[in-house]
């Protein structure tokens, strides 16, 4: 029992049960289970994008660019859909995919080939990404009306009681859990962000390691474009602008370690849910909109410090040790 | 991101003439120069003293920040939460103005809530040993959110004429009060950086943190200092840019954080810590004003801009290694 509660999991899972019943005080039906798989089914796409990047920043990389890419492949789906609408929606979710996978292995290229720090690739990468969704887009929208209607309705019809969007995120959640868990590669994202070095001489190459990370993150990301242009029905330039923050903030709630080498598929995905719950908890308990963003940030620096404390009790020295 | 495989110790140790010319400011100068000549082909309207002039107003708020931004990242830390501070200082400031503070109070009230700002980022990141990556993408939030709740969807005109002096205003006939204010703020930073006692200690934090507090520097303290100090320029450009645009909006300079970090690594300062100089960052942010102007006469949209400054960032940083690569792969 005492073991239990050493896990953050446990105290970010009693956290989240926290709000929820303080809001339910104030607003009874938020603890109805129709109402909390609508809270879930919210926050589904920042859930995938949080294992992405949990998956980077396990390699002691950072991706930046995930929400340029989410706009890129999202536009170039929604283009795609309205001048092609004869195309299977299977058919431009896979495309999406590729698309999201070919520009994370581009940041995982110039990662591993060139050694480039992660971090000023894709800073670079998430203008260019942002940019060229404006070449290709000239600036207009591509908006409901040229949307054909299965790309739209896809992911909100219902399946086994749950709409697809979240079907979506379970199975991604599900693939990540068992490639972190049960495979070599998992394996090798934990072993090169504790130690690098001591990764090198188990033979692993920390190179290609980072690049396939890039590549999966690059591949939720281009998913994740279908998703949110399908679930706000509408493609722009200004699609989840400055997103990439909040992805970061879902893993750092979730104990993801920005050092490198420390996280878990549940802390990630409860992290998500900690931001979603909050920030549809504040309007339903009648707080301005306005308060949102400064509430969620003293969340973050909140979730931080008690992460912080439980990881300083292990003994762990974590970036700097002065 | 402390990566030990990646990891260098910074090639400027040997100073003879060769490794002058051949450092990664001549690059940089390089660029500009291409660039500049560029621009003056690509539009009869570039080379005039007032486009010129009006080219500076692309860079110094941004540049301003940089330099305490570079020396932030050359001691291993970052600061996401720069824009943010200017959004709550443009927002305080606004609020005086409701008050009928007058210019002197305005300015004071800018520069000193960037101030507080940059020191309650500071106080996290030493009183809470967390790593300042994490603490300010909280405090970007916090901050840019209380400038939310004080203004809603509303935003603040009618600064004095004298505020606006601050961003509009020119000292010499063309050089304007940025500009001016940019030069002398390089130069104090300059010698700060490369000339000082602390600017060493800097330089020590960066390249081994552990080995610093060892030999006697009060590792924490000179963080806090810098903390600080990019709060202050936060401040500082807050006020010249409210009194360029004349209003305060929340919105105020959303993204800049990242590029205020583009400008110092493109200026070659390590995303590691441990290596960088004052003068590459200034040569950067001239770069990304040149460029961001020229493809501006040329009325290429904002937006695309930012793919040039980003491929630019990731094509001269990859430039000298791909060189290093096939100097190696010939020997």
């Amino acid at each position: 029992m005492k073991s239990l509660f050493k896990h953050r999991e446990i105290w970010l899972g009693l956290a989240i049960v926290a709000v929820i019943l303080a809001v339910t005080l104030r607003f009874p039906r938020f603890a109805e289970p129709s109402f909390l798989l609508t809270v879930f089914n919210d926050t589904s796409i920042l859930m995938m994008l949080a294992l992405g990047q949990m998956a980077v920043i396990l390699t002691r990389c950072i991706d930046l660019s995930m929400a340029s890419n989410l706009a890129l492949s999202g536009m170039i789906v929604a283009m795609a859909n309205a001048a092609f609408p004869f195309i299977p929606v299977p058919l431009l979710i896979l495309g999406c995919v590729v698309v999201g996978a070919a520009m994370g292995a581009f940041n995982g290229l110039l990662v591993w080939k060139l050694n480039i720090p992660a971090i000023v690739v894709t800073l670079g990468t998430l203008t260019i990404f942002r940019g060229m969704v404006f070449v290709i887009s000239g600036g207009a929208w591509v908006n409901a009306a040229q949307m054909s209607p299965d790309f739209i309705q896809l992911q909100r019809s219902v399946f086994l009681g749950l709409p697809v969007l979240s079907w979506f995120a379970i199975v991604v959640a599900a693939l990540v859990y068992v490639l972190m868990t049960r495979t070599p590669l998992g394996r090798a994202f934990y072993a090169i962000g504790v130690n690098p070095t001591a990764a090198v001489y188990t033979g692993i190459d920390v190179g290609k390691t980072k690049f396939y990370a890039f590549v999966l993150a690059g591949a939720i990301s281009g998913l994740a474009g279908y998703l949110w242009i399908s679930r706000y029905v509408i493609a722009s330039v200004e699609v989840a602008s400055g997103y990439e923050l909040n992805i970061i903030a879902a893993c750092v709630i979730g104990g993801v370690s920005i050092a490198g080498g420390i996280g878990t598929v549940g802390g990630a995905l409860l992290g998500a849910l900690f931001l979603g719950v909050v920030n549809n908890a504040l309007p339903v308990i009648g707080v301005s909109p306005f308060w949102q963003m400064a509430i969620s940030g003293a969340a973050i620096l909140l979730a931080v410090v008690l992460n912080a404390r439980g990881e300083r009790s292990k003994g762990r020295v974590i970036l700097r040790g002065a | 991101m402390t990566d030990i495989t990646t990891r260098r110790l910074p090639d400027r140790l040997g100073s003879s003439w060769k490794a002058g010319v051949l450092s990664w400011e001549s690059l940089l100068v390089l660029v500009a120069i291409g660039i500049f000549i560029a621009n003056s082909f690509a539009s009869p309207y570039f080379l005039n003293a007032w486009s010129l002039s009006d080219l500076t107003f692309n860079f110094t708020e941004k540049a301003l920040i940089a330099l305490a931004m570079a020396l932030l990242i050359i001691a291993g830390e970052i600061d996401l939460s720069v824009a943010s501070i200017i959004a709550l200082c443009s927002t305080l400031m606004g609020l005086a103005l409701q008050f009928g503070a007058d210019t002197p109070v305005l300015v004071a009230v800018g520069v000193a809530v960037g101030l507080v700002c940059g020191s309650f980022n500071g106080v996290l990141v030493t009183r809470l040993k967390l790593p300042s990556i994490v603490v300010t993408i909280g405090t970007m939030s916090l901050f840019r959110g209380i400038a939310f709740i004080v203004l809603g969807d509303q935003s603040y005109k009618g600064y004095p004429a004298s505020f606006s002096w601050f961003g509009q205003g020119y000292v010499w006939w063309v050089i304007s009060f940025e500009l001016v204010l940019f030069g002398v703020c390089a130069v104090i930073f300059y010698v700060l950086l490369h000339k000082t006692n602390f600017g060493r200690r800097v330089f020590a934090i960066g390249n081994n943190a552990t080995a610093a507090q060892f030999s006697g520097v009060r590792v924490d303290r000179v963080r806090f200092i810098l903390f600080c100090l990019t709060g202050l320029m936060s401040g500082i450009a807050a006020v010249l840019l409210t009194a360029r645009l004349g209003s305060t909006r929340p919105s105020i300079a959303q993204g800049w954080e990242l590029e205020a970090i583009t400008m110092v690594v493109l200026g070659g300062v390590s995303i590691l810590g441990g290596a960088g100089s004052i003068l590459g960052v200034v040569i950067a942010a001239l770069i990304i004003g040149l460029v961001t102007f020229g493809l501006g006469l040329l009325n290429v949209p904002g937006i695309v801009m930012s793919i040039f400054t980003g491929g630019l960032l990731i094509v001269v940083i990859a430039l000298p290694i791909l060189y290093r690569m096939m100097k190696e792969r010939r020997a």
